[in-house]
């Protein structure tokens, strides 16, 4: 089994990986993350993603190995220090979850968004969000905490 | 009534912070020490004997533990049948498969990828028997799905059916009232039409998941059930054993749907825990989803007679694709099926509706219990009426509403049912007599409105528990499960609306049958006005305990003394409970041979739907610019989430309306994964999309509170049915209104038609 260096969480780790394990396995398995969940399978709802070197990836079709002197992010991490984000704080206040199973990869996603624009048109979020699915359909929602954590970040509180 | 500081508060939900962390708990997550994982080996044929199962090259691959077939059940559950409604669904497949995707055998293993492998190396050959997968087909079929019907038990109006063979008849409603024949001969018109919907899923994102763990005092179900109760006692049943001795634990759920009720893994799990004495766990894949449960597809020929714009008889004859086990189809049948001729105050009625086995993947509840699929129905139908009489269909509805004090098809007066003030909101929403923006060229605009109604189940039963610790933080105990829908947030809002403290500081312990009290199911709305009326009672135990207790300890009345202070004097140190219980159950007198009742339901919910919409002619593509969701949910205990319910509803209806099918090839499902059976996406949404919940109070309902959840998904599929034919003239009577449909449908109407 192929032995991996990487940042997970901000922290150096090294795993014994299968070649075959995903990233989401491995995380779950070996450092009991819970948070990017598997659900399709096909990296079509978007439920089981991470931030690989701040891209969003689907957890559940990225193999561990490539994981290999990466910098991974998860979902725990970005209310390491017990403060939420400004994404994670949005999603709250606007009521952007109900099941609650899609919502780390929606915050994932926006995070990335949020990052790369700012001020994100309709356009953008929709464009950025259409590879993660909610079956509750909060969509509405969750599009309002997005630009609710828009507002936030560009207000300085990040 | 005094007024209220937290039932009206958009209290934000009391788990919110564990879900945007990624740290609310799900079964999805739960892994126990020693734990073996199962993978299901399936039917790969729709109905046949089986002739040959060899699981010996699975045996014998490395990391297998054990595989199990019906025989190994056999010895810990000799008699392996259950079901809500009828025990005739086996734990595993006993002799016969039924549908494509039944499970036959399992494979334990430690490693989930071991039991994967093996589980194709699992070798069955069957006995093909001839199979029916048509809902009205099934009625006449020389095939038969089961050889002899059997009924639980549970419900007086299935005893009838009790040993009956040669049928694939699960349940035959029948309603009478007036008469039908004699007002069809005197209407000035009568309108008669058939409409089908098809077979679509919950496909909740975390897919159905059970654990199954023997522990010293009997065996504990961790589960993603919306029915712990249900599942404690068919456990049992199943077991010979007391109920004391099944404990059924649910966390959060990823989505239900109405799709994880009843049984589903957690009698295999049990099996299967019982025979190793090691946890199970098995987690279905995606596309297994489709091979456990669906909504029913159905087939509805209606028929109403109208004179004097007034429809004066109406009747329906509906079949219902139950799928080879009934689940709870035959209570879809009775219970939803008695609303068949819509919410309109009509004297003549008849309704027949028929539950079906056929040799596809069993259907059951989904968002609505039938509900929509009737809407479908008599709402498409009202307004083809209209249209053919020449009537604004707002007006040929509103002439015809069912009125509070009038007497439904079954008989039982309506009361508390905002029909009118649904229809009226809607009307104005749709700003109905404005002038109208028909497009040009290609791509024609039209708009159409629907309005459903439903009945709750009945009757059933909720139990709650409050308990006042010692300084005064308040625990409430039910059974309720939170699969979203905000349940907790809503119940602890009851509770501090009775205790007058912050809803924020109330604990809502999880279901728990080993803590928590007995509840029906978390299902068909029926929650907040069941379990919220429980609650209510519960929490005004408490407070009248306390009062109690500050009378007992000599105190004048309504001296406010903190609660705490009352603990401290009575025992002298922070110690002792205060515990409430409040236990509701409805009213309820069961129709006579006619379907008749003066009591059928405790309360009624309405929702309504308006579309404004876009048909591109060249490519039948639709396009939704507007929806309108409005609805009658009482008065809303918590605004904010009220409103996540209905739009999260209405799209999910949107999804069944527009793209969502199952595709069978000879009972086998050929799209059975996201790749191409594709739910609403953020793309799909309506870019504008308004929910309103009109000024009402439910009488009965927990501070005027009544159900919420399905609402939205009521009237959106006919609402968007009639404004294609507004836009472009032609009628679809099937869903989904796929752009291939609304093309074939142009082409028709132009004498063009494509071939099939």
């Amino acid at each position: 089994m192929p032995t991996i260096h990487f940042i997970l969480n901000g922290e150096k780790v090294v795993a014994e990986v299968a070649t075959h394990a995903t990233i989401v396995e491995v995380l779950r398995d070996r450092f009991e993350l819970y948070g990017a969940r598997e659900s399709c399978a096909q990296g079509l709802c978007g439920c089981c993603t991470v931030l690989v070197d701040g891209t969003a990836v689907s957890g559940c079709l990225y193999l561990a190995a490539f994981a290999d002197g990466k910098d991974v992010t998860t979902i725990e991490h970005l209310a390491a220090d017990g403060v939420l984000s400004p994404v994670q704080e949005a999603f709250l206040e606007a009521g952007a979850t109900q099941c609650g199973f899609c919502t780390p990869g929606f915050v994932l996603m926006a995070s990335q968004l949020l990052k790369e624009h700012p001020d994100p048109a309709d356009d953008d979020i929709r464009h950025y969000l259409s590879g993660n699915l909610c079956r509750c359909a909060a969509y509405p929602e969750i599009v309002k905490a997005v630009k609710l954590a828009a507002t936030k970040m560009r207000s300085g509180r990040t | 009534m005094a007024t209220l500081t937290q039932v009206g508060r958009s209290v934000p939900r009391l788990e919110g912070e564990a879900k945007v962390t990624g740290r609310a708990e799900y079964v999805h997550n739960l892994r126990l020490p020693g734990m073996l994982y199962g993978k299901i080996v399936r039917s790969t044929v729709a109905h046949g004997r089986i002739a040959k199962l060899d699981a010996s090259a699975a045996q014998a691959l490395n990391g297998v533990y054990r595989v199990v077939t019906i025989e190994d059940v056999r010895k810990v559950i000799p008699n392996p049948f259950y079901g809500p409604a009828f025990h005739d669904q086996p734990i595993l497949a006993a002799g016969k498969v039924h549908y494509v995707g039944e499970p036959v055998a399992v494979v334990l293993a430690r490693d989930p990828h071991v039991a994967d492998a093996a589980a194709q190396l699992v070798e069955a050959e069957y006995d093909e028997l001839p199979a029916v997968f048509d809902e009205v087909e099934a009625m006449t079929s020389k095939a038969i799905v089961h050889e002899e019907l059997k009924p639980a038990g549970t419900f007086p109006d299935l005893k009838h059916l009790k040993g009956r063979r040669d049928t694939n008849v699960a349940l035959d409603f029948h309603l009478r009232r007036g008469d039908v024949a004699a007002a069809l001969a005197q209407a000035d018109h009568a309108f008669e039409h058939t409409f089908r919907t098809q077979q679509v899923l919950h496909l909740p994102l975390e897919p159905y998941v059970s654990i199954g763990e023997p522990t010293d005092t009997g065996l504990t179900i961790h589960t993603a059930s919306q029915s712990p109760s249900f599942v404690r006692i068919e456990i049992s049943r199943l077991l010979g054993w007391p109920e004391n001795k099944v404990r059924v634990k649910v966390p959060y759920l990823g989505g239900g749907f109405g799709g994880k009720l009843y049984i589903k893994l957690e009698a295999l799990v049990a099996a299967l825990a019982l025979l190793v004495r090691r946890p199970v766990k098995i987690s279905l894949t995606m596309e297994e989803q489709f091979y456990t449960l669906t909504k029913h597809a159905s087939t509805f020929r209606i028929k109403s007679a109208v004179k004097d714009g007034r429809i004066t008889a109406r009747e329906c004859e509906v079949w219902w694709n139950g799928g080879a086990y009934a689940d709870i189809g035959p209570r879809i049948t009775q219970k939803s099926g008695f609303t068949a001729p819509g919410p309109y105050d009509i004297d003549n009625i008849s309704i027949d509706s028929y539950s079906l086995y056929t040799n596809l993947t069993p259907a059951g509840a989904l968002r609505g219990f039938g509900i929509p699929q009737l809407v479908w129905a008599y709402e498409s139908h009202t307004d083809m009426m209209a249209r053919a009489l020449k009537l604004d269909p707002i007006e040929l509805r509103r002439k015809n509403l069912l009125r509070d004090g009038r007497p439904q098809a079954t008989g039982t007066l309506v009361k508390d049912a905002a029909i009118e003030a649904v229809l009226d909101r809607l009307a104005l929403r749709m700003n109905w007599r404005g002038p109208f923006e028909r497009g040009s060229g290609s791509v024609k605009r039209g708009r159409g409105i629907a309005i459903g109604f439903k009945a709750s189940i009945s009757p059933t039963t909720s139990i709650a528990i409050v308990n006042v610790a010692a300084d005064g933080s308040v625990t409430l105990y039910c059974s309720t499960v939170d699969m979203g829908q905000g349940s907790d947030t809503a119940n602890a809002q009851i509770v501090a609306e009775v205790l007058n403290i912050p809803a924020e500081r109330v604990k809502v312990v999880h279901p728990d049958t080993d803590v928590t009290p007995y509840d029906m199911a978390t299902l068909g709305s029926r929650s907040l006005y069941h379990m919220g009326n429980a609650v209510r009672l519960a929490a005004e135990d408490a407070r009248n305990r306390i009062a109690a207790l500050a009378r007992e300890l000599g105190l004048p009345e309504g001296s406010n003394v903190p609660v705490a202070e009352l603990f401290q004097k009575k025992y002298k140190m922070q110690a002792g409970n205060i515990i409430g219980t409040g236990s509701y159950i409805p009213s309820y007198v069961p129709p006579d041979p006619n379907g008749q009742t003066s009591e059928a339901t405790p309360f009624w919910m309405v929702g309504g739907a308006g579309v404004e919409i876009e048909v591109d002619t060249e490519t039948g593509h639709v396009r939704i610019l507007k929806l309108v969701n409005v609805v009658d949910v009482g008065r809303p205990i918590n605004p904010r989430i009220v409103e996540t319910q209905i739009s999260g509803a209405a799209v999910m209806q949107l999804g069944f309306t527009m793209q969502e099918k199952m595709e069978f090839d000879a009972g086998q499902v050929t799209n059975a994964s996201l790749a191409d059976y594709k739910i609403p996406s953020i793309l799909d949404i309506p870019i504008d999309m308004q929910n309103e919940v009109v000024e009402a109070e439910q009488g009965s309902g927990p501070f005027g509170a009544k159900g919420v959840g399905e609402s939205g998904t009521f009237a959106v599929s006919p609402a968007i049915a009639n404004a294609i034919e507004d836009a472009v003239g032609v009628r679809l009577t099937a869903l989904p209104l796929s752009a291939e449909a609304v093309y074939r449908a142009l082409r028709k109407a132009q004498g063009v038609p494509l071939e099939e």
